[in-house]
This record gives C-alpha cells, structure tokens and sequence, in this order.
C-alpha cells in the first residue's frame, strides 16, 4: 500500500513557538489512525500539516506523494479538513451552504442532495440558516461540506464533538466507509475509547513529538 | 543598492557599527558643519528667494533621497517576493524608516521655506506637495503594518505587497494632483537655469554628498538593528525546541505510553 | 481562473447581505447621517453646499466603503472560510474577483441611493448624466478592487478596524480626487474637462484590479 502521509522529524514552528518539535509517522492508504494527546501536544498542528497549510521548518514531509517542502498547494483539494471552524456561512442556510462548498469543489446537485440527506439534514432543517442550528447540527453542516468533496485524505480535528449518539455513528458510518473506497482518515480525539470505529491504531502526541504509536490489531510498532 | 560593508567576518552583524559606519560618522561629523558654513556663510543670496534659499540647500537633498529612500523599499519588497531572503525584507523596513522621516523633513523644511517664498504655509494647488504629503502617509501605513504582530513570514509578504503597490500609486497620486490644479509653485529645475552662481550650486551639491552619506550611514545602521532583532525572534529557537521536547517526557513519564486522553496542562 | 466560480462566489456574498440586511439596515442610514452633518458643518448655505457636493459624497462613499470592506472581510473570517477556501480547486484571482464584485454591487446600490438624497437636499442638476454614471461606475470599481485587496491585507491581524483606513485612504486618494472633478463637471460646478478624468479613474480601476488578481493569492496563504 501506499504512504499517504510519510513524516520525518517534521518541525513547525507557529510564530516562535515550535508547535511540532519532530513529528516522525506513517500512514498507508486506507488506514484510520486516531491522533491524541494532552492539551496543547501539537495535535491540531498535526492536521493543518498535513492539510499543507502550514511551512514545515525541518525534517521531511511527504502527503499523497507530494513533497510538502515543496508544493504545499498540490495536494490541498484532496484534503477534507474539519477544524474547530469549518467555514459554514452563518447568514446562509445548510443548504445554500453546501452547495456553495459543493460548487467550489466540483460536485454535482445529486452528490449535494445525497450529502444533505446522509448527514441527516434534509427536511426542516436544509432551509435554517446556519446561525440558528444547535452545536452538534452545526456540526453534521461541516460534515456535509465536507462529504460533497471526496476527499482522499480526511483530517478530522474531534469530529464526535457536539454530537449526539446516532450523530456519532453516522460520522463513525462515513468514517469507515471512506477507509473502506480507500481514502485515509486522521482524526484527533479526545476519547478514543468511546469511538466505536475499529481504528485499530492509537498515536499519542506529547511536547510536540510522537510518543507512542500503539497498533492494536497487529503489534505495536512503538516510536520513542 | 548593494552595500558591502553590511557584512562583518562571520557574514552577520554583530553589532550596529564597524569600521566603515564608523567612518562615514566622522565624515557626516565633519561635513554638516562645513555645509552650514557654505549655506549660512560663504553662499550669497538668492535675487528673489533672499535667504531663504539657505533652506532648500537641505530641503532638495531631502527630498531626492526620501524618493530614493522609497525606491530602494520597493526594490526590496520586489526581491523579497522573488528570493524570498530575510536580506531583501530588512532593507525594504530599514529604507522605508528613514524614508519617511526624510519625507517628513522634506514636508517641513518646504513649509517653511513657503511661508516667505509663496507666501503660505501650504498650497493645496501644488503636484509636488500633494504628493509627497500622500506618499508620506502611504508609508506611514507601510510602517504600522510592519508593526502588527505575524510571523516573519507573513508579515514580510504583506509589507512587500504594500511597498510595491505604495509605490505603484505614486506616480497615478502624481498624475491625479497635476491634472487636478495643473499648477506648480516649484522651479522647474532652477539649476539647469544657467544663472546660479557657482558657489551656490557647490553648496546644493555638498548638501547632497551629506544626505547621500547620511542615507546610507542611517541605513547601514537601521538594517543591522533590524537584522539583529529579526535575529533575536529566532534565537531560542533551539532551546525552545528542547523545552518542549521535555514535555513530552514528561507526559510519556507520568502516563507510561498509555493511550489515553490525558490530563489538562 | 474561472469566471464562474468569480460569480457563485459573489453571488454567495450578496445573498449573505440580503439575509443579514447589514448595509441596507446599519450602513444606509449612516450615508444619509453624514450627508445631514455635511449640511450642519457647511451652514445652511446651498451655494457653498452646491459647490462641494460632488467633493462630500464622494467623502461620504469612501467612508461607508470602509464599513462594506470590513464587513466584507468579517464574513469570511467569523468561521474560518478563507481558509477553507484553500482546500478546494478554485484559484485565487477568482475568489479576488467575486469577492470585488460583490463589493462593488453593493457600493454601487449605496451609491445611488445617495446621490439621490444629496440631489435633493443639495439642489444639485445634473447636467451630463452619462458622465456621472461612467465615473461612478469606474472611481467604484477601483474603490472595490483596491477595498478587497487591502481588506485581505489587514484581515486576520486583530487590529483590522484601525489597519483599514490607514493603508487604504492614502491609496484610493487619486479616485477621490478623479471622481469629485468628474461629477463637479457634470453638476456644472467646476470648470473642468470631467471626460478626461475617466482616464486616470479607468487607470486605477484596471491597476488595482490587476494587482490584486495576482497578489491575493500570496496574502491569503499562511495568514
């Protein structure tokens, strides 16, 4: 299988501040490997990375084959990010919404109605604006923007924050389903045992670096 | 403008000063006075400007060199896109400073010589005032920029872009003032007028060897202090590095590997 | 570049005001407060309001072109979706254009609405109305393209509202003095040739456009 994401003591410094301090980790396609740490170890920082939004100061940093000291920019539409912010317009509804993200992403009007639909948005709720959706229905709205993309590489930062039990197994559902079509999933969490999804693979981020890298379906392959 | 002496042994200053600043110093020491000899003493009056015409022997020097001041900004900020080098981005700071206090002398001196020349403190009507005045707030809002807290990156990028377009728009603020009054209390270029007398033109041409030497004295020493500053924002960066290193020992030490979420800082 | 992501992109701002009526309900009646205060500071003296009129209203544009800028900018901001923008195939200079005629329309509308009212509390007559509207149309262009560019500049820097003026009036002083002599010929205020100004405004407008088409790209990344 392929690397989709091949770190080599990549170093990131946000303003003076070295948010990664030498980030060494592997990711072959299709894998789901679930990202946690303490507050403040550099996970967010992790996915902006990968996401090439960020300059990686030292070390190597390979996404989807593309040199990232090089061309952060080519691999940035295969990306879905969701940060703590997802670029939902608040004067606009969920489904305007969408279908703005949709249009800037090439989707077609069944891939936008179908992502609506999934995320459980259609009915009432496609013509709210987004400014009057509950945290967690917010939350499926990002989804949703995100799903009309395809991405090959999903970094999920918390991604069952806000939501309640079924919208967690949706985004569990959608998890797995993309790992399944052979996309990859990064996803930051901060209560990795309560995620039902078989992501068999635990990185532990502290002080910037990976500290632990624990593998439960095969043996752990540990990285100090 | 390429400036040798920018570098000491070790290819960075270490400190604002060196030989060569320390003699183009002694220089500008020994100069200013001679000048204020020449323009107060030894050059005669002007026929219409009177005394007046003392001022303009800093007032025109002044002016050439906040222009060129601007011009090497623009340079830089172009390079810095280009080349992307910390060099680039600290000379178009370090101009720009001394550009706009050459600029804001050059308003001053002006005025001043206005108010027994033309009669008034400032003529809205004149091309040459309007634009300097606008230019000099432009890079007022250059210098306010370069203030904002961003990494070094970013906030060279933008200082470029708004150098460059700063710049851009002198000439169209030119244009707009000329076709707004279409008039110009300046001379047009009194030294090509053949009458001047000789130790007049020598005291304007002194006048600008000293800003010439004052430019790039001030400038040597602007970059260097904006170069070492740009150099202490990078310094820890090792220990920083180690520091934060330790926390993850820390946490690895306390938690021993496990995968759990672990506590707040 | 294509124009049409240029469009949906301008399209997604307009409808964004139409919801939130910001301008139509905040910005609009502030116009008209400044056009009343013009009147309180010049004395009830048409005559000398007649003859600075085409200076104040463009005065008045360039400050309620601030407030558009801003609220331009706080849009894209509020969720991060400047940043999304980045992980989607749409190239820059579009998302440049949308966002400048999205502003440009709205100016355009603001415009309009007060050039009627100072019409009419100014008792101005327009002599060449075809004048007025190129000028307009041309001086807005250049305020919308250099306001977006500019916008983006001090966007994300926590000091945007007082960033703002500094760096962009010093910028678009040329269109305010190109765009005042253009509509004082046209009231017939000035004696000046309003037609010959068109140049420096369409100069402007095409410069800035252009600048920004290649510049915005740059300041969006990493900011």
């Amino acid at each position: 299988m392929n690397d989709v994401i091949d770190l080599r003591e990549a170093v990131v410094t946000l303003g003076k501040f070295p948010a990664l301090t030498g980030v060494t980790l592997k990711v072959t396609q299709g894998e789901i490997v679930t990202v946690c740490g303490p507050n403040g170890a550099g996970k967010s920082t992790l996915l902006n990375l990968c996401a090439g939004l960020l300059p990686v100061r030292e070390g190597s940093a390979y996404v989807l084959g593309e040199n990232l000291r090089e061309n952060r920019r080519a691999i940035r539409q295969d990306i879905g990010l969701l940060g703590h912010k997802s670029g939902l317009y608040d004067d606009l509804t969920v489904e305007e919404n969408v279908t703005f993200w949709g249009s800037m992403v090439r989707a077609g009007n069944d891939e936008i109605a179908e992502a609506i639909k999934f995320m459980g948005l259609d009915g009432r709720l496609r013509k709210v604006l987004v400014r009057q959706l509950s945290a967690g229905q917010r939350r499926r709205a990002s989804f949703a923007s995100l799903v009309v993309q395809r991405p090959s590489l999903w970094l999920l930062d918390e991604p069952h924050a806000a939501l309640d039990t079924d919208g967690r197994d949706l985004v569990d559902g959608l998890i797995q389903e993309a790992a399944a079509s052979g996309a990859t999933v990064l996803l930051v969490s901060h209560a990795p045992k309560e995620l039902s999804s078989p992501s068999g693979r635990f990185v532990t981020l502290a002080g910037g670096r990976v500290t632990s890298d624990i593998n439960n379906e095969g043996s752990g392959d540990g990285v100090s | 403008m390429k400036i040798k002496l920018l570098e000491s042994n070790d290819g960075r200053p270490n400190a604002t000063s060196s030989r060569s600043t320390r003699f183009l110093g002694i220089c500008l020491v020994l100069g200013i006075p001679v000048l204020i000899l020449f323009a107060f003493v030894f050059s005669p009056k002007d026929d219409t400007m009177e005394d007046a015409v003392r001022l303009l022997y800093i007032h025109v020097p002044v002016a050439i060199f906040s222009y060129i001041a601007f011009g090497v900004t623009a340079m830089g900020s172009i390079f810095y896109l280009w080349k992307q080098s910390r060099w680039w981005d600290t000379t178009a700071h370090a101009s720009a400073e001394i550009g706009v206090i050459f600029c804001g002398l050059t308003l001053v001196t002006g005025s001043i010589w206005g108010r027994p020349t033309w009669n008034t403190w400032w003529e809205w009507g004149d091309v040459r005032l309007v634009t300097t005045l606008v230019m000099f707030l432009i890079f007022i809002g250059y210098l306010a920029l370069r203030q904002v807290p961003a990494s070094p990156h970013v906030r060279a990028k933008r200082a470029a872009i708004v150098g460059i377009i700063g710049t851009i728009n002198i000439p169209i603020v030119n244009r707009s003032v000329e076709w707004w009054e279409n008039s110009t209390l300046h001379q047009q270029s009194s030294l090509t007028d053949g009458n001047l007398e000789d130790l007049t033109l020598f005291t304007w041409f002194l006048g600008t060897l000293i800003l010439a030497i004052a430019y790039v004295w001030l400038m040597i020493h602007r970059f260097r202090v904006g170069w070492l500053s740009t150099e202490y924002e990078s310094l820890g960066y090792g220990a920083a590095i180690e520091e934060r290193k330790a926390e993850a020992d820390l946490h690895a030490g306390t938690r021993s590997g496990t995968t759990e979420e672990g506590e707040v800082e | 570049m294509e124009f049409r992501d240029a469009w949906s992109i301008a399209l997604k701002d307009l409808r964004i005001e139409l919801r939130s009526r910001i301008l139509m309900n905040q910005i609009a009646p502030y116009t008209l407060l400044i056009v009343v205060l013009f009147g309180f500071a010049l004395d009830a003296n048409t005559q000398t309001l007649r003859d600075t009129g085409p200076g104040l209203f463009w005065v008045a544009v360039l400050l309620i072109a601030l407030l558009a800028i801003q609220r331009a900018v706080k849009i894209e901001e509020d969720d991060a979706a400047r940043e999304r923008m980045l992980l989607t195939p749409v190239h820059s200079p579009s998302v440049f254009l949308g966002k400048s005629i999205a502003l440009f329309i709205q100016l355009f509308a603001l415009e309009i609405l007060l050039f009627f009212v100072m019409l009419a509390l100014f008792d101005l007559s327009v002599e060449d109305p075809l004048l007025i509207f190129l000028s307009a149309v041309l001086a807005t262009i250049g305020i919308a393209s250099s306001g977006t560019l500019y916008g983006v500049i001090a966007a994300g820097v926590g000091v945007r509202e007082t960033l703002l003026p500094i760096l962009l009036l010093p910028v678009i002083a040329p269109i305010a003095i190109g765009a005042t002599r253009a509509f004082g010929d046209s009231f017939g205020r000035v004696d000046a040739d309003g037609w010959a100004w068109l140049g420096l405004l369409s100069v402007f407008a095409v410069v800035y456009t252009v600048l920004g088409m290649l510049a915005y790209g740059q300041l969006v990344e990493d900011a």
